[in-house]
């Protein structure tokens, strides 16, 4: 067992569970946006606007959101730890990714919500 | 033929250089191993492993143009690409070099170690010994026949970049070996050892090792197999 306090969810089997279901979740996501975009092909502010600041939509947004952090968390931390084999220089990447996460979740709720 | 040689002697060298030697084969399809020989007649300080000469024993794993493999077992017409001139010999990659081609296997030990290569049964044996059925033993075909050489794990850049962390192709081979003994009762505990980011997950799948494995075994289908094991235990 090898011990990383930085890795998103600590187990194995947990991050890459994570990275697969939110993988589905963002595929499905950009599918349902592909869909509506082709279906709606004179597509005005007004219509494009009611459609993503529906309740379901919104929902679907956030998640999206969320799964798109986590999946770049889970991938990036596994870029760090392959090539960036200084540990300061590795950490310093992982706390800079971990903010700006941090800035994209509060930022992205405030759009999503905020509208 | 030319042939091209890692050449690195810690005591004298500042770094390591190749050196170009040219090698008579008589015409013949010699194996690596052979050629080797012939250049060791050539120049005595040249240094390498080997023991069985005959793919038994795993000593003689080395980067041969470009590519992993036993020198005893690799004839030069299958090691030279088409557009390959000369051969070109290096020890085996991401491994520290103690001499020329001899590499320092610790790290690779190390890993094979955290496996328990043994079984662990705390069941007292019965008088004779623990028996198996046929197909209870059939299930280890395809992983008891690795002769531990590390061409694999060598050849794995998720193990050049973590062979502290990672624990290999070869160490999961033979984690899976166990995992599948019916003799075994060490399941969960060995389940647990790998339940973390690095053991078994740093595998990405890119199936280097099943192309230079010797044996032709695969690892990238027995780390597949522990992975649904770890995934059934935790949901
Ligand atoms: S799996 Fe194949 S390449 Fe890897 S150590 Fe065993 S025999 Fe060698
Ligand atoms: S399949 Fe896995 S173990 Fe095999 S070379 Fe690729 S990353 Fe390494
Ligand atoms: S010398 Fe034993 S495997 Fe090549």
């Amino acid at each position: 067992m090898v011990a990383s306090v930085t890795s998103f969810g600590r187990s194995g089997v947990y991050d890459w569970l994570i990275q697969r279901v939110s993988a589905v979740i963002v595929g499905l996501y950009v599918l349902i946006l592909l869909g509506y975009l082709l279906g709606h092909p004179d597509l005005g502010y007004e219509e494009w606007r009611d459609f993503i600041t529906s309740g379901s939509m919104r929902i679907a947004s956030t998640l999206a959101l969320l799964a798109t952090l986590a999946h770049a968390w889970i991938g990036l931390w596994v870029i760090t730890t392959d090539y960036l084999s200084n540990s300061f220089v590795r950490f310093s990447c992982q706390s800079a990714c971990g903010v700006a996460a941090a800035i994209y979740l509060v930022w992205g709720a405030q759009i999503l919500w905020g509208l | 033929m030319q042939v091209s040689i890692y050449r690195y002697n810690p005591e004298t060298d500042s770094e390591p250089y190749m050196q170009d030697y040219h090698v008579n084969t008589g015409g013949k399809d010699l194996m690596i191993l052979d050629v080797l020989a012939l250049i060791k007649e050539q120049d005595e300080a040249v240094s390498y492993r080997r023991s069985c000469r005959e793919g038994v024993c795993g000593s003689d794993g080395l980067n041969i143009n470009g590519k992993n493999g036993l020198a005893c077992i690799t004839p030069i017409s299958e090691a030279m690409g088409k557009r390959d001139s000369k051969l070109v010999i290096r020890p085996l990659p991401g491994l520290p070099v103690v001499r020329d081609l001899v590499v320092d296997m610790g790290q690779f030990y190390t890993q094979y170690r955290k496996i328990k290569p043994y079984l662990i049964n705390d069941t007292p044996p019965p008088a004779i010994e623990r028996l198996q059925s046929p197909e209870e033993r059939e299930k280890l075909d395809g992983l008891y026949e690795c002769i531990l050489c590390a061409c694999c794990s060598t050849a794995c850049p998720s193990f050049w970049w973590n062979p502290d962390k990672f624990i290999g192709p070869a160490g999961l081979l033979q984690s899976y070996r166990f995992l599948a003994d019916s003799r075994d009762e060490g399941v969960s505990e060995r389940l647990s050892d790998l339940d973390d980011p690095f053991s078994l997950f740093r595998c990405h799948g890119i199936q280097n090792c099943i192309s230079v494995c010797p044996k032709g075994l695969n690892p990238t289908r027995a780390i597949g197999h522990i992975r649904n094991m770890l995934l059934q235990r935790a949901t």
